[in-house]
């Protein structure tokens, strides 16, 4: 006996309508953004597409903005994103969109415009968090680094040899640039207020090999220490730093580096899961709501981006990765033009690089959700090693310092929670007399204590926990 | 020209290096930098390093899609 019958609502013939006849607006013209419109026009999608951008350039890659942008060798408007494919997309560049209606399913743009959607992609990214006083934030000389107008900019003023760069923060992108400066024989000093630098994401064991590499190469490097304030000359230019152990330091070129901030003022009031570390969704992009109930057509991929990863223990993880976006658009896309079966999960092994004063550090899984580390291949003294964290006796993160070549091996294991400490693949062991023989702790920073904001962050659930925040609206 | 390395790929083999030294150069023993858009007269030699990659890690436009260049 069969109630197979057929009804007269088919599923499937809702998606080859929406396939064919749907509008999908996607908000974020960069990496993301760009990859996840080719992926639905791959996928079939043949609906109508706009895409929004509030930068005013095609999408273009970030990644060589602090290095070979900065040393000078490339100019910076030279990383536009090759095009895999046609998108056939209504671009609106320069204009941001400052507001979303559910409801009525609209996106609200700066200029006064309203662009109406079936299915949503919010790939808005992130920001670079300002100097905190606007007035010394705004001298001539200070840069944040995040758009192709601040590499730009910090790269003329490199070559204009300041006497001496202010690198405020050591994470990734502070070390490279005080790499850079370093290889433009430039003086430069880079102020960490935690204990060292990559502290928060690689733990204070590998922050101490970081620490020597960047002193190696003639950086004044000073940590438990901050920046109070900038001073200027008449001219509006900056010419000077007090630091909050009351040094002064003569400065021409500052960089605060302390970090980015999700770009999701504009979802206030639209009622989806968006703070401080992105918009909350499940493991197949889907937007969850204030409530925690998943939406059926919103969508959240790249930077801005926050999902449950099921390696983590269920933990949301928000990362900053290249690869996120690129992997994250894709399936985000194909989820979009898909239903139930036909959808795939987003579960990123997370991995960045970051090349500095001649080495390229890799990485893959989350190292500080590890606890224990262990360097079993190479030679921390050479620069060239690999190391394992681990947690609960399983593997949870690698990273390699000249030794990517490995990586994969490690990066398998992570995937299967292989037990910890992992079984060297028996080449360049580490000399038993060595410092780091053997498990050790690894010294991640106490969340009390101040420390960067980490490209990974998992941002774990506390049944304890509860609070809530008042934010005035800006406007 | 455009093209784009996904860096996590790489793992600096460096085949590429040597074919097309104009676009492509190693930073110390195996960090790769890269000019992501290069002049059309690199066109064979990056051809050649795309090709020359045991990993694949070198996404080139190969040709620019008619919608490319939009307002």
């Amino acid at each position: 006996m069969s109630s197979g019958v057929k009804g007269t609502y088919s599923f499937d013939e809702i998606v080859k309508q929406f396939r064919a006849q749907g509008r999908i607006v996607i908000v974020g013209a960069s990496l993301a953004g760009l990859r996840a419109a080719e992926a639905l026009r791959e996928k079939g999608f043949e609906g109508s597409l706009t895409i929004i951008g509030d930068e005013p350039h095609e999408p273009y890659d970030r990644p060589p903005l602090s290095k070979q942008v900065l040393k000078g060798w490339v100019p910076a408007d030279h990383t536009k994103l090759p095009r895999l494919r046609r998108v056939d997309a209504d671009w609106r560049l320069g204009v941001a969109a400052v507001g979303l209606d559910r409801i009525n399913h609209v996106v609200k743009l700066g200029n006064g415009e309203e662009v109406g959607y079936d299915r949503l992609l919010i790939a808005t990214g992130t920001r670079a968090r300002p100097w905190p006083n606007p007035e010394e934030g705004a001298l001539q000389g200070v840069f944040t680094i995040r758009t192709v107008e601040d590499a730009g900019g910090l790269a003329a003023a490199l070559k204009a040899k300041p006497r001496r760069v202010l690198v405020i923060g050591a994470g990734f992108v502070g070390s490279e640039i005080a790499s850079v400066c370093r290889d433009l024989d430039l003086p430069v000093t880079v102020t960490e207020r935690g204990s060292g630098p990559l502290k928060g994401a690689l733990g204070g064991v590998i922050s101490d090999i970081a620490a020597e590499m960047m002193r190696d190469a003639g950086v004044d490097l000073r940590t438990g220490v901050s920046v109070a304030s900038l001073h200027g000359d008449e001219s509006g230019h900056v010419r000077s730093a007090t630091l909050t152990d009351g040094t002064v330091l003569e400065v021409d070129v500052v960089i605060p580096s302390l970090g980015s901030i999700r770009n999701v003022e504009w979802l206030d009031g639209a009622g989806l899961a968006a703070g401080q570390w992105g918009v909350g969704c499940d493991a197949g992009c889907r937007a969850f709501d204030i409530n925690g109930v998943v939406t059926d057509h919103i969508f959240v991929a790249g930077d801005v981006a926050r999902a449950p990863h099921v390696l983590y223990g269920y933990e949301f993880l928000a990362l900053e990765h290249w690869d996120n976006a690129v992997a994250g658009a894709e399936v985000a896309a194909n989820n979009m033009i898909n239903l139930e079966v036909g959808r795939r999960p987003h579960l990123p092994l997370p991995s960045f690089w970051s090349g500095q004063f001649g080495v390229n550090i890799k990485s893959v899984g989350v190292c500080s959700f590890g606890d224990e580390i262990v360097v079993t291949q190479g030679s921390p003294a050479d620069r060239r090693f690999a190391a394992a964290y681990g947690r609960n006796g399983r593997i949870v993160g690698a990273v390699t310092f000249n030794h990517g070549k490995w990586l994969p091996y490690y990066a398998e294991l992570i995937e299967r929670s292989a037990p910890f400490p992992p079984p060297p693949p028996g080449y360049d062991r580490p000399a038993d007399a060595s410092v780091y023989s053997g498990v050790m702790p690894a010294r991640f920073p106490d969340p009390r204590e101040p420390a960067g904001n980490p490209d990974v962050v998992l941002t774990g659930h506390d049944p304890t926990d509860r609070s809530a925040e008042f934010r005035p609206r800006s406007h | 020209m455009r093209l784009v390395i996904d860096l996590n790929k790489c793992q600096g083999y460096a085949q590429c290096v040597p074919l097309a030294p104009g676009v492509l150069k190693l930073v110390g023993e195996e960090a790769l930098a890269y000019d992501p858009n290069p002049d059309e007269s690199q066109r064979q030699q990056v051809l050649r390093a795309v090709a020359s990659c045991p990993v694949q890690a070198i996404i080139l436009e190969l040709d620019p899609p008619a919608d490319r260049d939009t307002k």
